[in-house]
């Protein structure tokens, strides 16, 4: 698992390395403009989220470094400033602009900073649970049926009423496991940075890593799962 | 670079502005106001636009367009409940409203391109240069087919519209540039015919807005509506009278109930009244403002859902907002502002013009684009989420709606029978679950080539530009070719009649001709009048008093020329009075002459 990382950084590397810019094709050193025609580049589809803003692969993360790194790509990109410039530049303009949006909407909020990462560093899609995780289980079943009586009541009813009370409390509950889960994902962020910063290419090292990366990848899909009860909840009382 | 105009096309008023520099400023065509009325008539000399044509509202309704906006980018079934309203025919043709007037019929780009026109002309009249290059403004909330509609309407009108822009960013632009302000904002935007909310932040230049939400059918024109309601069911029961079937009548009740209503935001009662037909004589009523509000109040309340959806959107509280700015002519309501107060908690802004704002912003992100203005940037979001039909009629999205702009997403498609070689997709844009709940904006058939199920992979972009504008492409990951796809606008004009309707326009250039003439020579007798009132003025007393009376005279008979509507008359008045002068500039050049031989310094003698 951890050859496959290790190759997608050397990819990288040479990738960069390689490069041409796309106008005079002189060899590429600068970041996103070519240093000789001091024209802008595509920024390479291989390029990751972190490194197109110039932070590590860690997990947590200053949001006004974040932003103040925005704003300045921004300027370097945005079509705005690319109006007089030829069709060749305001395309990759446009390209550009787009992934990195795209780049800080996803490192911007926490889960979809950490699921990014996971698909990075485990080259994994997002697992879609379909059944409720097992310490839920019996929970949720019952929450259907709560859910389900509740739909087929007459909401003016006495007994509607008394599922409605009966849903509330099942809504601070499924919220306040919601919360636990976040509480238990920051703590694996922070094991995360702190194995990252100590860099070790052990084999416990290796092991543990592996370890983070499924208890992380376990929590997300539960809190994405239990989450998506709790708006379907929250639509059904509303 | 050429220059670039911004323009707020309203749907009450439109203007246009420039960035004078660095100074954003409207323009207004000599002795008129910078708002032109958005209002197309077909009159027996042709087409009018503007404050000329609105007087036709009452004499001629069936052939005088206003509020054309609400049928941008909409199919006849979308406006159906308002039809009645309309004294001017609707029909439909391939998904697009047509505007019967007269013989022929208008699609609504057409009918704005009119206004565009207009707005074109008083730019290069005052500016003294062609000007081809605009950014017009539209409401946040419009979707994509509203948006390309004002595209389509630019190039009917012979523009090139670099950028459509949101009306409440572009008013947030002017009011950052004026205000130098950091911080959390919300706009408020409420016209004629559209709200809309915007929250954004300000911070070194830099506009973001985070959310963004509104109602595109929801404005002062319903106010109106609601008051002339009141005063048509009055009529009804005091004099037996049915207005609605004297389409003069009811246009003068619409009209007599917005000015009742804009009365009301400085006073606290004041009368409406009313010829009737028949010769039932005339109908008073008075009103109060308390009676406005509570008819208005539900309106008023359906801007605050919005609100309170984009704030939290934005992932603020309503109390996180640093300043409230107000934009549009109906935020002059006091219920309106007391509301707006009462959400935020906080004394809107109000001292930036509403009803110039959103032109001047479209000025500044003109300057912007032509590279003057450096150090501000505006990102914005797109209103509404995208994404495409997928199996059992749902819409699965794509692009979540309030994602910054420039976005795009990609998409994987196969097939599912062996040698398919289409794939149907179809574009929708709202918040809904089903797709047919959602605005369908367009359809296109992705070509595959013939091989066994699931073997093909052809990645569609779906790319929203920084006009709100979708595009998409479609790349063969196989073969790496990319095709180009013919997207069929649900409810747009294609490709084809915007070309017809540009080269109609050009059919119409004759008579822009002779308007231009008109424009020109009415500016040069203007500038003629006040030179000629100042040689007056200096040099009066160097000739006889008879000579006085003759130029006096001859400036006159030009006024009234120039208040005519025929370019020669207004000529031969200008040389008229060049000639009754021609002693005074004389007289006024040898005393100058005189005064430089007294010895008094040639500067002083040139200055004047
Ligand atoms: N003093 C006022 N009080 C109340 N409403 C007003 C006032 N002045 C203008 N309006 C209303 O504002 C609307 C026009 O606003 P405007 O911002 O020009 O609209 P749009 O942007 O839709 O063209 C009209 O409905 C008009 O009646
Ligand atoms: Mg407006």
């Amino acid at each position: 698992m951890s050859g496959h990382i290790h190759n997608t950084d050397d990819r990288r590397e040479l990738q960069m390395a390689r490069s041409m810019c796309w106008h005079c094709q002189s060899e590429m050193a600068g970041e996103y403009f070519c240093d000789r025609c001091v024209k802008v580049q595509p920024v390479s589809k291989d390029l990751d989220y972190f490194t197109c803003f110039g932070l590590p692969r860690r997990l947590a993360l200053d949001p006004q470094t974040l932003e103040t790194k925005f704003y300045e790509l921004s300027r370097a990109f945005h079509p705005d400033f690319y109006q007089n410039k030829s069709d060749a530049e305001q395309t990759i303009s446009l390209g550009n602009s787009a992934m990195l949006n795209t780049a800080y909407r996803t490192l911007r909020d926490p889960i979809q900073r950490a699921e990014y990462l996971l698909d990075l560093e485990a080259g994994s899609v997002k697992d879609i649970r379909t059944t409720p995780p097992a310490d839920l289980f019996e929970e949720i079943l019952e929450l259907q049926d709560t859910l389900d009586e509740f739909r087929a009541s007459d909401r003016a009813s006495e007994s509607a009423s008394t599922l409605r009370t009966k849903l509330h409390a099942d809504r601070a509950t499924l919220e306040q496991r919601q919360r636990d889960m976040e509480a238990q994902l920051l703590q694996l962020f922070s094991r995360w940075d702190a194995l990252q910063d100590r860099g070790e290419a052990t084999e416990q090292a290796r092991a543990e890593r592996g370890r983070i990366l499924k208890e992380m990848r376990d929590i997300l899909s539960n809190r994405t799962y239990v989450k998506n009860i709790v708006n379907d909840l929250v639509a059904t009382i509303a | 670079m050429s220059r670039i105009v911004g323009i707020d096309l309203g749907t009450t008023n439109s203007l246009v502005a420039y960035m004078d520099h660095g100074t954003p400023r409207v323009i207004a065509a000599r002795h008129e106001r910078a708002m032109v009325p958005s209002v197309v008539a077909l009159t027996d000399n042709g087409l009018i636009v503007g404050d000329p044509a609105k007087e036709h509202l009452t004499r001629n309704p069936e052939r005088t367009v206003y509020s054309v906006k609400r049928f941008m980018g909409k199919s006849l079934a979308d406006v159906q409940g308002e039809l009645a309203y309309f004294p001017y025919t609707l029909t439909e043709k391939g998904g697009v409203i047509r505007i019967q007037l007269g013989e022929k019929s208008y699609s609504p780009p057409q009918i704005s391109a009119m206004i565009l026109k207009e707005l074109k002309l008083r730019a290069e009249a005052f500016l003294g240069e062609s000007i081809t290059k605009a950014v017009i403004t539209v409401p946040a909330y419009f979707n994509d087919s509203q948006r390309q509609a004002t595209k389509d309407a630019g190039m009917i009108a012979g523009l090139e519209v670099l950028r459509i822009i949101n009306e409440p960013t572009a008013a947030s632009l002017a009011y950052g540039l004026q205000e130098k302000t950091q911080g959390t904002i919300a706009v408020y935007d409420l016209g004629g015919g559209t709200f809309d909310i915007s929250i954004l932040k300000l911070k070194n230049g830099i506009f973001e807005v985070l959310a963004t939400n509104g109602d595109t059918h929801l404005g002062g024109d319903d106010f109106d509506q609601l008051i002339a309601d009141l005063l048509l069911t009055e009529i009804r029961t005091q004099y037996g009278l049915d207005l609605s079937t004297y389409p003069e009548h009811m246009q003068a009740v619409r009209l007599e109930a917005e000015r009742a209503k804009i009365r009301l935001s400085d006073e606290l009662k004041t009368t409406a009244s009313l010829d009737l037909p028949d010769g039932k004589g005339r109908f008073t009523r008075e009103l109060t403002r308390d009676r406005l509000d509570g008819l208005c109040t539900a309106l008023v309340e359906r801007t605050l859902g919005p609100c309170r959806l984009a704030v939290k959107d934005s992932g603020l509280a309503p109390g996180d907002i640093d300043e409230v700015v107000l934009v549009g002519g109906s935020t002059r309501m006091p219920l309106v502002r007391q509301r707006v107060q009462a959400l935020f908690g906080k004394q809107p802004h109000c001292e930036l013009n509403p009803d110039e704002v959103v032109a001047l912003g479209a000025a500044v992100q003109a300057d912007i684009l032509s590279g003057g203005t450096t150090d501000m940037l505006l990102l914005d979001v797109t209103p509404l989420s995208l994404g495409i039909e997928t199996m059992g009629g749902v819409m699965s999205s794509l692009i979540r709606r309030n994602t910054t702009i420039p976005a795009s997403a990609k998409e994987m498609f196969t097939t599912y029978v062996d040698g398919q070689t289409g794939v149907d997709i179809h574009i929708l844009q709202g918040e809904r679950e089903l797709a047919k709940d959602n605005r369908s904006l367009a359809r296109f058939r992705l070509k595959v080539p013939p091989l066994p199920a699931g073997v093909p992979r052809i990645e569609v972009t779906f790319l929203i530009d920084a006009n709100g504008i979708l595009n998409v492409t479609a790349k063969d990951m196989r073969t790496g070719e990319t095709q180009s796809i013919e997207v069929k606008p649900s409810y747009g004009l294609s490709d084809q009649e915007v070309e017809r309707m540009i080269e109609d326009s050009f059919k119409f250039a004759a008579d822009d001709v002779s308007a231009r003439k008109l424009i020109e020579a009415r500016l040069d007798a203007g500038a003629l009048i006040a030179t000629t009132e100042k040689s007056l003025a200096d040099g009066g007393h160097l000739i006889a008093r008879g000579e006085v009376d003759v130029i006096r005279t001859a400036l006159s008979a030009l006024a009234t020329a120039k208040d005519g509507n025929d370019p020669r008359a207004i000529r031969a008045r200008m040389a008229d009075i060049e000639q009754a002068a021609k002693g005074l500039t004389v007289a006024m050049l040898d005393d100058s002459l005189k005064q430089g031989l007294q010895g008094k310094k040639v500067s002083d003698v040139t200055q004047s």
